[in-house]
């Protein structure tokens, strides 16, 4: 579904990614773990189109997406819950929903999508007329997923879901990633800190260090790795 | 910007009638004709203030408006705004001469020319921030600030000369009729329809900011462009119709206050730019209902001020109350406070 090839991406003269190579199939969870700097989240903008591929390129069902305009990569179906959220603090929660559906017509199915939502997070519902920033971290969280999932994605890029969050709320965020990934066939690409939780749902996992893929495997298999086991779970 | 020196220096002709382009309202405040009303003299000189600076006031809104808007998505304080203005009205002015000429009836002349000077504003606007804000897009903010002032004189300096320095005569647009008497002199009948104007141009904009699609996604790229473009907004576009929605109430504005004062000149759209300015800031730049409340407490404080203690310090009351606010509420009386959670 999604095909990284050779991507090499730069912060001025800094390289932040090198020659990464990725796939991505359909209905699969992907986790990328790695330590703070590696690349990760850089990866998912050059997917998104925010940061500039400078070398490399990108497929999204065959289409060549490298560097195309963010809104246009957005059409195609690839939707990022970015790190930190980017709830849009003064609209309320029922507008941030509103915005997840700027690209769709069918308002019939926006509709069944909403009541979707609100089922998955009552909390939500309750809120639904209040600003955006007053909302606590962890419900914050479930709006950034709602609102991609309102944009109804076939791949969607989640950063840190677990950030700043209790132990109990990521779990809750987990299961709904996985609950998503089995109802709606969507395909999920995870960036996560937390490597135990993210490689656990994950049918494949990959490892990034100073900007590179190091290693690549399932996630069963990533986890009882030794090396994988010092470095990022702390075992 | 010779020209514009040469003129100011040697012209005194024009430069009276500046004076009295400024000071319309006071002229006529300053008529204290005997209470043909039975009111007492006091309220009556009240009300004629208090109007004067709700008139004047929704003016500078409807420049302010386009300050506010623009800043409020690209943080940018688009100093040839004013000039929008001014080549609103000049267009109306054209285009309703050419039309009165044809002998058009008056409210067809007033329809068409009014539509005319709307479009052709939007299309500066768009085309000005194509040209001179967009290529900075993500420059430092000091050097958009700086083609922004060039545009300003561009613009200003075109008109002087493919126009003319002098003052050109505006048709009264806006008839005279009778409404309110016997109190017409405190309400006119020209600052009706400019308030009802103003106020239909509010109740439209907020529509389309509250309601509609663009509308909702102008707010989002205002608050995170980043994010907005992950949703699938184009961000460019919004920026486009941001400008043009700013341009569009800037030429109503610029006609309004063009057919309501009887003259127009060039040099018109830069002083009520800078007014305009002020409104947005003491507001709170980057608030829509900041900037109309600012642009009315702006004009009932010049209205009130010059009408009770001096109309030759009008602009020092105004700056001075600019400075007040700022010192004691920088972020303007509704501006919002930069602190979110993340």
């Amino acid at each position: 579904m999604l095909k990284i090839r050779n991507i090499q991406a730069f912060y001025g003269n800094i390289q932040a990614l090198r020659d990464i190579e990725m796939d991505v199939r359909e209905g699969e969870i992907i986790s990328l773990i790695g330590a703070n700097g590696a690349g990760k989240s850089t990866t998912l903008m050059t997917i998104c189109g925010v940061v500039p591929a400078r070398h490399g390129e990108i497929f999204f069902d065959g289409k060549n997406i490298t560097n195309m305009p963010p809104d246009k990569i957005v059409a195609l179906g690839i939707n990022q819950v970015p790190e930190g959220r980017h709830i849009f603090p003064f609209l309320t929660v029922m507008e941030n929903l509103d915005m997840g559906t700027f690209l769709r017509n069918d308002t019939d199915e926006i509709k069944k999508d909403l009541e979707y939502i609100f089922e998955l997070f009552p909390r939500l519902a309750e809120r639904r007329s209040q600003a955006g920033g007053t909302l606590s971290g962890g419900e914050q969280q479930m709006l950034a997923i709602s609102r991609a999932i309102m944009t109804r994605p076939r791949l969607l890029l989640l950063d840190e879901p677990s950030l700043g969050l209790a132990p109990i709320v990521t779990r809750q965020i987990f299961d709904i990633i996985r609950k998503i990934n089995k109802e709606n066939n969507t395909t999920i690409f995870l960036v996560e800190q937390n490597a135990n939780l993210a490689l656990h749902i994950a049918d494949r996992g990959y490892v990034m260090e100073n900007g590179a893929i190091t290693m690549t495997d399932t996630g069963k298999n990533l986890l009882s790795n030794e090396d994988v086991k010092k470095a990022y779970l702390g075992i | 910007m010779d020209f514009h020196i040469t003129y100011m220096a040697d012209d005194s002709h024009n430069r009276r009638d500046e004076s009295r382009f400024k000071n319309i309202y006071l002229l006529r405040l300053s008529y204290k004709t005997g209470s043909r009303t039975g009111l007492n003299m006091d309220l009556e000189y009240f009300s004629q203030l208090f109007f004067g600076g709700l008139t004047r006031g929704s003016i500078y809104a409807l420049i302010a408006l386009g300050y506010t808007m623009v800043y409020g998505i690209i943080e940018l304080i688009n100093f040839a705004h004013g000039e929008i203005y001014m080549i609103g009205a000049f267009t109306a002015l054209i285009v309703s001469s050419v039309l009165t000429l044809f002998g058009m009836p008056v409210l067809a002349v007033v329809v068409l020319a009014g539509m005319a000077a709307v479009v052709y504003s939007c299309s500066y606007g768009y085309t000005m921030e194509k040209i001179a804000y967009k290529p900075l897009r993500n420059a430092p903010r000091l050097s958009a600030l700086i083609s922004a002032i060039g545009m300003s004189l561009f613009l200003q300096n075109y008109v002087l000369l493919a126009q003319t320095s002098d003052f050109l005569p505006f048709p009264s647009l806006i008839p005279d009729f009778e409404f309110w008497e016997p109190y017409a002199h405190i309400l006119t009948s020209p600052e009706l329809v400019i308030l009802i104007t103003t106020v239909v141009v509010m109740i439209l904009l907020t529509f389309l900011i509250k309601f509609t699609k663009i509308g909702k996604a102008m707010r989002a790229t205002s608050q995170d462009k980043m994010m907005a473009s992950l949703l699938g907004i184009n961000v460019d576009r919004v920026i486009s119709v941001t400008f043009v929605v700013g341009s569009a109430t800037a030429a109503i504005g610029g006609i309004l206050i063009a057919s309501h004062i009887g003259q127009i000149n060039f040099y018109m759209g830069f002083i009520a730019g800078i007014k305009a300015f002020v409104a947005a800031v003491l507001g709170g730049i980057g608030s829509i209902p900041g900037a109309v409340l600012g642009s009315l407490v702006l004009g009932w404080t010049e209205s009130f001020f010059t009408g009770y203690i001096s109309s030759d310090y009008e602009d020092v009351f105004a700056f001075l109350f600019l400075v007040l606010i700022l010192i004691f509420r920088p972020s303007g009386i509704l501006g919002r406070s930069q602190a979110q959670k993340v």
